[in-house]
This record gives structure tokens, C-alpha cells and sequence, in this order.
């Protein structure tokens, strides 16, 4: 074995330890001390939270949930949520190992959220924005009607007041319980970005881990600029379904944001720490 | 019949049993015309009975039909004169999707589909219809060409999905296919989409953002495949027929939802059983369509287009 495939070997043990590793967050949540998932140091959790979720020691970024992002982004107090009102149902009865209505419910519980996406205006360094912000602790943020309804909804609040767009992903892709309606949701948010595009308007992604599937395949990467947080796995196929179909070894560093940079996938992978600044840099240079 | 379908074999039963049942008449000058024509009625009966009834797993496999006719076939037997316009001009001609201009009942269509082969030589060719990135622009390309001139579009799918793969990736799966359903939303000419077989996710949408989206009647059209949903949520591919179930995808359960116009019938046994008039009823619909879409402003086409899809979803408003 070369140096080299030991780095390589031992960065593919620790981006598959990163799936589980959210688990790991979680069951330590109570604790005060959490373990970085990628160098194994101890951090204080009000440190941790202090660097914005991003460990102190080897800057690997946690996964962070919607009501994080937007504390992290938006100005103090700016945010006023929209669209709230917008739950979901169960429109085709689905019950597979478990009912879509008993999944709704557990999501609910879990999070605390209505649905996997929280729409509302807000304020970027003075910028006024509107803006989609996906949560992927709720049903791994698919994309079922709620979500598809309320980021079309604030597209469409972007365009009556002319405001810019910014949607921050985090999702498995569609939700397949709600089967085809949910693959409506992408030809639904896609034409909305559509009529932002006609009118002119300035629509922003900033993809987060993980980003894929449907959100990859519709609103997710219509971005007039797209940013990639650092670290972030983003893709439309899942790693297993190419692994699967290729069956080949992918490389470790396989749709990270830094390898869609490489192959001009994005426009900018950004540190945590930098994206407000990034944000307002970007929304100042198009006066708006 | 070459290919039978395990639903299908009762019916084979019966046919050779009418064959026997003539031999035996030729051979002994027998008049046993009277059970031949029973047996027939029989074997007729139980096969309109069975297609009526056909579960969704049943109909998967007739999407599949490896003998189904796949888009080149549909062109052959529906238009004339099809030029057909290659490449993404970045390098690749992803022959999965296949696209030109052509005349239909003498009018000129931009006609573009995802093709599929019968033969292990072909389904290489066109990689079993799973379109790479490339494939995606280049029908986007066919799509503008047809928005300059005029020409209204119609679209064929039938794939298992986009192609899951490292170039594919590389190249931007994901944002061809969206940039595909955001551009579609714009284009001022009438667009026609038929799901011919199989509709698998968004790598059949990434064609089907159009006026009127219509199934031929055993083609099914889901956000996954059902064993790619079984193999998630109940985490057993082998499930794949409680998932085609729960999922929804036959064209009757789409038609309920709002996702579709309009349902082709095929005829007896399956589009396989006769190309002819399978074409014939497309064409037709095709036809009809794009008579009452003619009609429209460019405004009020790409409003109502809007529309469309924006009433797609089903939530309540708390």
C-alpha cells in the first residue's frame, strides 16, 4: 500500500462513517461533549456551536438542520417565516413498512417542524431576500407537494416583489410516498424558477449536504449562481445506485462539492464561516 | 407470440388447444368448426377479461415487453420524411435520445423520444434508453431550434431512468434534466408528451414538462422504480409489486391525480401485439392535441402550461 492509498483508504472509512455519524449528533445531543465524526476529537458542544457546527480541529462541517441555517444566515431577528400554513396529507393512502401518515406524524415529533422546508423573507447583511430553506432531519428533506408548494409559492412572492431567491438544499430528492405528485413538485418549482429567470430575477443555491436526486433534477441547481458548502455531498444518482450499475469503485472524493467544483458543476465551494459574507458580496454586486 | 408473459400463458393454453382441435378436424374430417369457434371465443373473452384487470406488476412487464415498439417505430409508423438531427454540439451524440424534424398528417413536428433496442446489440447502442447529460441538451437544443422556427414538439419516453454513472454525474445529470423542465416552461410552441412505456423518474420528466401529457395504456410513469422503492422503504427489491401498488403508476390511477390528460388505448395483448394501431391511436391523439393547442396564443399557451403543473400537489391549508 502507497501513502497515497492509505490517505486514500482511510478518507473513504471516514466519509462512511459521516452517514452514520448524524446518528452519533443526535444520541449526544444531551452530553456536552460531541466527537468530531472526522478527526475523533472531543469538542465542547458550545464551542462547537460557537464555529457554526464546524469542528474546531479538522474543519469538517456537521450537517446542520433549517432553524440553524437560518439563525447562522440571516440577520438577527430578520426572518419571518411564510407559507406555514401549507401541511401535509397523505393523498395516496401509502403504506409500505410503515404508513406515510405515522411518518408525517414521527417527523412532526422528531423535529418539530410541519414539513421539510421553511419558506419566509428574510435579511442577508441589510440584503432583503426571500428564500427556501430545506431541513433534512424531516423524512431526509424530500420533496413531496408541501415542499414543492411552498418554495414555488416564494418564488412567486420573489417575483411580486421583486426580490432575489436563495434556496438552501438538503435532500434525499423526491419523496416517494406521494409518488408522482412529488415528481410533479420538480416540473412545478422548475417553471417557477422559469418565470424568475424571464423576469430578470436573481435566484442563488447554496447546496448543502446532502443534496440529491429530484432537488439536483429541478430547483436545486437552476441557480443563476450556485454555491456549494465545503464538505457537502451532492449528486443525482446515490453512490450504492452507480456502484451498483457501473460496478466499479467510485473515488473517495466522489460528488463532494469540491469534485463538482473540478468538473464545473458549481460556481463556488465556500466555508461555513464565509457564506453570509459570500451571500452579501454576490447580492450587492447585482444591486439588489 | 414469442415472448409470454407468465399472465399470459393460460391464453397460449387455449390457442393450442384450437390449433390441436384443427389439425385433428384436417386430418379426420371431423366438423369440429363449432368447438373451434367456441374455443376461440373463449380465448378472446379471457384475454379482454385479463387485460382489464391487469395489476400493476402485470403491467410493468408489459411496459418492458422487450418486443414493445420503441420510439424509431412509432416515428416509422406515424410520420413521414423524419430527418433526423444529431449531437449536443459539446462533443457527444448520446444516442438514447433520438430527435428530428418529420411530417405528421403533412405538417412539420420536431420529434424527439428515448429510444430503446429488441436486441442486446441494440439496448447497447442506446444504453436500455437511459439518457446521459448530453442526451438531455440535445433534445433542449432540438427544443429551441423547434421554439425559432415555429414547430410544435412532440416527445416519446419510455426509459427506466437517467443513467446513473460517473461521467454522468460529472457532466451534470441533475442540472440537465432541470434545466430541461425550467426551459420547457418557455417554449412558445405546442408540446405534446406520450409516455410509451416506461416513465421512470425524473429522467422522464426531464421530456414530459408539456401541454398535454398523455400514457399509452399500459405504460406507467412513478417517481422511482418500484423495485428501487422496495429496495428503500421496505428494503427488499422483491417487493417491487406491493411498491408498483402503493406507488401509484398505471395510467388510469394517473389520470385520478390530474397528472395526465389522457389515456391511448392499446390494443388486445399489449402495443407489441399490433404497432399499427397502436401508432394509429398516438397519431390521432397527437393530432387532436396539437389542433386545439394551435389555437392558443403563445401567451395563453405558456400561461395554461404554467397553470398545469403549478396545481399539481395535494396538501391541506391549516
Amino acid at each position: 500500500m502507497t501513502i497515497q492509498e492509505w490517505f486514500d483508504k482511510r478518507k473513504q472509512a471516514q466519509i462512511e462513517r459521516r452517514a452514520k455519524d448524524m446518528k452519533g449528533i443526535e444520541d449526544n445531543a444531551a452530553g456536552l461533549w460531541i466527537k468530531c465524526v472526522h478527526c475523533d476529537s472531543q469538542i465542547l458542544k458550545s464551542e462547537l456551536e460557537e464555529n457554526l457546527m464546524v469542528c474546531p480541529h479538522c474543519d469538517y462541517h456537521f450537517r446542520i438542520n433549517a432553524r440553524t441555517r437560518i439563525s447562522q444566515l440571516f440577520d438577527e431577528g430578520s426572518f419571518e417565516e411564510l407559507f406555514k400554513n401549507v401541511l401535509p396529507t397523505d393523498p395516496l393512502n401509502f403504506v409500505d413498512t410503515e404508513s406515510y401518515a405515522e411518518r408525517l406524524k414521527k417527523a412532526h415529533e422528531k423535529t418539530g417542524l410541519d414539513e421539510a422546508v421553511i419558506t419566509g423573507l428574510g435579511k442577508i447583511e441589510g440584503h432583503k431576500i426571500a428564500a427556501a430553506i430545506m431541513d433534512f432531519d424531516y423524512m431526509g428533506g424530500s420533496m413531496g407537494s408541501v415542499v414543492g408548494e411552498k418554495v414555488t409559492r416564494m418564488m412567486e412572492k420573489a417575483l411580486a416583489l421583486k426580490l432575489p431567491m436563495l434556496a438552501v438544499t438538503s435532500s434525499g430528492g423526491a419523496r416517494m410516498q406521494e409518488s408522482a405528485l412529488s415528481l410533479m413538485q420538480m416540473a412545478k418549482t422548475s417553471c417557477a424558477v422559469g418565470r424568475l429567470d424571464e423576469a430578470g430575477i436573481l435566484y442563488i443555491n447554496l447546496l448543502t449536504e446532502p443534496t440529491f436526486g429530484g432537488i439536483t433534477a429541478s430547483f436545486g441547481t437552476l441557480g443563476d449562481i450556485i454555491i456549494a458548502e465545503q464538505g457537502a455531498r451532492i449528486g443525482f444518482a446515490g453512490r450504492r445506485v452507480i456502484e451498483q450499475t457501473i460496478r466499479q469503485k467510485l473515488p473517495s472524493d466522489f460528488q463532494t462539492a469540491e469534485y463538482l467544483l473540478k468538473y464545473g458543476q458549481v460556481d463556488i465551494v465556500s466555508k461555513r464561516k464565509n457564506l453570509r459574507k459570500t451571500l452579501a458580496n454576490i447580492l450587492d454586486m447585482h444591486g439588489v | 407470440m414469442s415472448i409470454v408473459l407468465d399472465f399470459e400463458k393460460p391464453i397460449v393454453e387455449i390457442q393450442k388447444k384450437i390449433d390441436e382441435l384443427k389439425k385433428m378436424s384436417e386430418d379426420s374430417g371431423m366438423d369440429l368448426e363449432s368447438q373451434i369457434k367456441d374455443f376461440e371465443k373463449q380465448a378472446q373473452d379471457y384475454k379482454k377479461e385479463l387485460y382489464s384487470k391487469l395489476k400493476p406488476s402485470q403491467k410493468l412487464q408489459i411496459a418492458r415487453h422487450q418486443e414493445r415498439p420503441k420510439f424509431l417505430d412509432f416515428v416509422e409508423l406515424m410520420c413521414e420524411d423524419f430527418i433526423e438531427l444529431h449531437g449536443d454540439r459539446e462533443g457527444t451524440d448520446d444516442r438514447a435520445i433520438i430527435g428530428g424534424l418529420a411530417k405528421m398528417d403533412g405538417k412539420p413536428v420536431m420529434i424527439i423520444g428515448i429510444q430503446k433496442g429488441k436486441t442486446t446489440k441494440e439496448n447497447l447502442e442506446y444504453n436500455f434508453g437511459m439518457p446521459q447529460p448530453q442526451g438531455y441538451r440535445k433534445a433542449l437544443r432540438l427544443f429551441k431550434h423547434a421554439d425559432k422556427f415555429n414547430i410544435p414538439i412532440v416527445t416519446l419516453i419510455d426509459t427506466p431512468g437517467a443513467y446513473p454513472g460517473i461521467k454522468a454525474e460529472e457532466t451534470g445529470q441533475g442540472s440537465a434534466i432541470a434545466v430541461n423542465l425550467r426551459e420547457m416552461s418557455k417554449l412558445t410552441v405546442p408540446i405534446v408528451a406520450i409516455i410509451t412505456g416506461e416513465g421512470c423518474s425524473g429522467g422522464a420528466l426531464g421530456l414530459a414538462v408539456a401541454d398535454r401529457v398523455m400514457m399509452l395504456e399500459h405504460a406507467y410513469y412513478t417517481v422511482i422504480s418500484p423495485e428501487g422503492c422496495a429496495s428503500i422503504l421496505w428494503r427488499d427489491a422483491s417487493m417491487f409489486a406491493e411498491a408498483a401498488e402503493a406507488l401509484k403508476i398505471t395510467s388510469k390511477d394517473l389520470l385520478e391525480l390530474g397528472i395526465i390528460d389522457e389515456e391511448i388505448p392499446e390494443p388486445l395483448g399489449g402495443a407489441h401485439a399490433d404497432y399499427k394501431a397502436t401508432a394509429d391511436s398516438m397519431k390521432a391523439s397527437i393530432l387532436k392535441a396539437l389542433k386545439e393547442l394551435k389555437k392558443l396564443s403563445v401567451k395563453d399557451l405558456k400561461e395554461q402550461r404554467y397553470e398545469k403543473f403549478r396545481a399539481m400537489g395535494r396538501f391541506i391549508e391549516g
